[in-house]
């Protein structure tokens, strides 16, 4: 993936390309808001990163100019003002995710990745497939191997956005922003209670598991075969 | 700036010159208004006066013809007084009367005039007085002229002119003295407040406004001013004990972090020691991290920030997320998390903020409300209900509860009750919790539920339909 990251902490932009780099992405950086939003407007480019508060031209203004030139490409607004208005006027201006700062790499990857599968086409599928496993959006149906597996409600939605996502890394953040529309920290492990009762319902009794933990980032679904 | 101009420039002066021109024109208007009433009654009276022996004379002249009309007059005009007659020809040769020098076409002209003329008795004869004289024309071709002199309107007058300055006088004084009353009782106060708030700013901010009790706007403003004091003080407070705790509840972690990235530099042998180092770094800081993002919630929760993000929401399906997130870990540690929600509850606020705080609740709830013995009722109870306008949101456990006295101080930021503070968490969940409730304009009651603790979230309700 090409990502511009727009941040003016030099040592922490640094951080980032290395970071991304080895994670297998190609990133350019630019220092403030202007170099920014020359380069946001000419490059090809998979996802922005940008900091909220730049010299020159502040991280906000920046996505909204942005957006009103008809760039569509997903934003990620990486902000040191974490708290739910932040995120929401973050949210308006044209952005489509909010990370505050300090967060952790794992969590920044994940969501990066997470924006550029927004747009990929499968996000419209109404059945979603990973090995033996299907979702069906529509009849709100779970089987696998042609077995109906019952959900509640709150874990279909949950096993629908892992299958989203499936490949990618998704971390529990994510998951309490996504599912259960809920900013804050938990604090406890609330999120793995939810995901290891997931995990019981769809992979027990099969050979091949399918709901995978990333040591230190979150979860994610695949097909192990793969 | 010279003493002068200052003094011009303070609003006492101000004032008392205000008052000054109100009263002065007002004296004045009074004076004249009585003058011009007085002198308009002391005319209409000549006027009657004069009047009546016009046609007294002429009844005179009626009965006894021009002789007996010359005697009469003759008779009248000798007497002392202010009376003014005079009888002539045609041609206007006088026969009668008591005036001497007065403009001749006077008797040309019938009905009323006012003439300057000089009266016929010795010592008087120098003096020209005015007067108000009437003409009629007799049959025969005489005339008849009766006036009366102004000198009673003169005297009195004067007799009222005197008494109006000496008035005009004493308003003045009485309103100099009354506007430096006035502006100095409003500025001594206004001036004693300025002098309070100075010292409020220069640091005491312990210090109030006095408050006199008589209820006025002086009054009232001090009391506003003395709840805004009040709030800033226990802001402050806040922050001092916030920044006090933060000194303590960040410095403790971040020594431990230190030491054991020094004990690893020191003593690491392997790469598993460096890694098991970093990795209880990165905890630490995560930890560190989300004790920061707490408090900076509270501090914006508390400063009323949040308040423009607030919207209309079902308090209900809130807690009943919160129930549902919560269900399977409470579950896990061998608890019943019960729900009694039903219909729609309309809260206006921040869901976002109703919901950490409802979680928290819980979130202790399920830390302390277990007492693990068996047989125990390990039940955890979220409840809403709607109650004379308050939406309660009521979370209840059996766990060992907060002991009466030190339910006040469990709100309180960094406040964990056991000194040992052995158990996880960072003291926040409660302060947060009773921070929104503030900021929705409602309260954190904590309540004995014997066993265990009830703790309630009362916000004010919206009178929605269907409620």
């Amino acid at each position: 993936m090409r990502l511009l990251v727009v941040e003016d902490d030099r040592e922490a932009a640094a951080y980032l390309r290395k970071a991304l780099r080895e994670a297998g992405h190609i990133c350019e950086i630019a220092y403030d808001g202007e170099e920014g939003y020359a380069l946001a407007l000419d490059g090809e480019f998979d996802v922005f990163v940008i900091d909220r508060m730049l010299p020159k031209r502040d991280g906000l203004s920046l996505v909204s100019e942005v957006r009103k030139r008809g760039v569509r490409t997903p934003v990620l607004i990486l902000s040191a003002l974490g708290q739910v208005d932040d995120r929401v006027t973050g949210l308006r201006a044209g952005g489509d995710d909010y990370l505050s700062k300090p967060y952790a790499f794992s969590e920044l990857l994940a969501r990066i990745e997470a924006l550029a599968r927004r747009i990929a086409p499968q996000a419209a599928d109404t059945v979603y497939k990973i090995g033996d496993l299907e979702l069906d959006r529509l009849a709100h149906r779970v089987s696998r191997s042609g077995q109906e597996i019952p959900l509640q409600p709150r874990e279909f939605r949950l096993l629908e956005y892992l299958m989203r996502h499936a490949g990618q890394v998704v971390t529990r953040t994510m998951l309490l922003e996504n599912v259960w529309d809920y900013h804050f920290d938990p604090q406890t492990n609330v999120i793995d209670v939810h995901v290891s009762r997931l995990r019981s319902k769809i992979d027990k009794g099969f050979d091949r598991p399918l709901l995978h933990t990333v040591r230190g980032a979150g979860y994610m679904i695949r097909d192990g075969a793969r | 700036m010279t003493a002068l101009a200052k003094l011009f420039r303070t609003t006492a002066f101000k004032i008392v010159a205000a008052y000054l021109l109100i009263f002065s024109l007002f004296a004045l208007g009074v004076v004249f208004y009585l003058a011009r009433h007085t002198q308009q009654l002391v005319v209409s009276q000549i006027t009657e006066t004069v009047d009546l022996e016009v046609r007294n004379l002429s009844e005179q002249y009626g009965i006894g013809g021009i002789r007996r009309l010359v005697n009469v007059v003759e008779q009248r005009a000798s007497q002392p007084g202010s009376n003014l007659y005079m009888v002539t020809t045609y041609s206007g040769d006088a026969l009668a009367g008591n005036i001497v020098d007065m403009p001749a076409s006077v008797l040309q002209n019938e009905g009323w005039s006012e003439i300057t003329y000089r009266h016929s008795e010795a010592g008087n004869a120098a003096k020209e007085s005015r007067a108000l004289v009437h003409v009629v024309s007799l049959p025969g071709g005489f005339r008849l002229l009766v006036g009366r002199d102004f000198e009673e309107r003169d005297r009195l007058r004067q007799i009222l002119a005197q008494p109006a300055r000496w008035a005009v006088v004493l308003i003045v004084v009485m309103g100099v003295a009354g506007g430096i009353f006035v502006a100095r009782r409003v500025l001594q106060r206004i001036d004693s407040m300025t002098a309070t708030n100075e010292r409020i700013m220069a640091g005491d901010l312990s210090g109030r406004l006095a408050v006199t009790g008589s209820g006025d706007e002086f009054d009232r403003l001090a009391n506003s001013l003395n709840a805004m004091l009040e709030r800033i003080e226990a802001l402050m407070s806040g922050l001092k004990q916030v920044s006090d705790n933060i000194a303590h509840d960040l410095k403790t972690p971040l020594t431990r972090l230190r030491n054991r990235t020094e004990e690893a530099l020191r003593s690491a042998k392997s790469e598993t020691d460096y890694r098991a180092a970093l990795e209880s770094t990165i905890e630490e800081s995560d930890g560190l991290i989300r004790t920061f993002d707490a408090l900076l919630m509270i501090a914006r929760a508390e400063a009323g920030e949040a308040r423009h993000g607030m919207t209309d929401f079902d308090a209900n399906d809130v807690a009943k997320s919160v129930v549902e997130l919560y269900e399977p870990l409470a579950e896990e540690k061998g608890l019943r998390l019960a729900a009694d929600i039903d219909g729609p509850l309309p809260v206006h606020g921040s869901r976002e903020l109703v919901g950490q705080a409802l979680a928290n609740l819980v979130d202790n709830a399920i830390k302390y409300g277990a007492t693990g013995r068996p047989g125990d009722k390990n039940e955890i109870r979220v409840a809403t209900h709607r109650e004379n306008g308050s939406a309660l949101l009521t979370v209840a456990d059996h766990g060992r509860g907060i002991a009466a006295e030190d339910r006040g101080r469990a709100v309180e930021r960094f406040v964990r009750l056991e000194p040992s503070r052995s158990r996880p968490g960072v003291g926040l969940g409660l302060s947060l919790a009773s921070a929104v409730a503030r900021l929705h304009g409602g309260e954190l009651r904590l309540e004995d539920n014997s066993p265990g603790l009830r703790v309630t979230l009362a916000l004010p309700a919206q009178s929605g339909e269907g409620a």
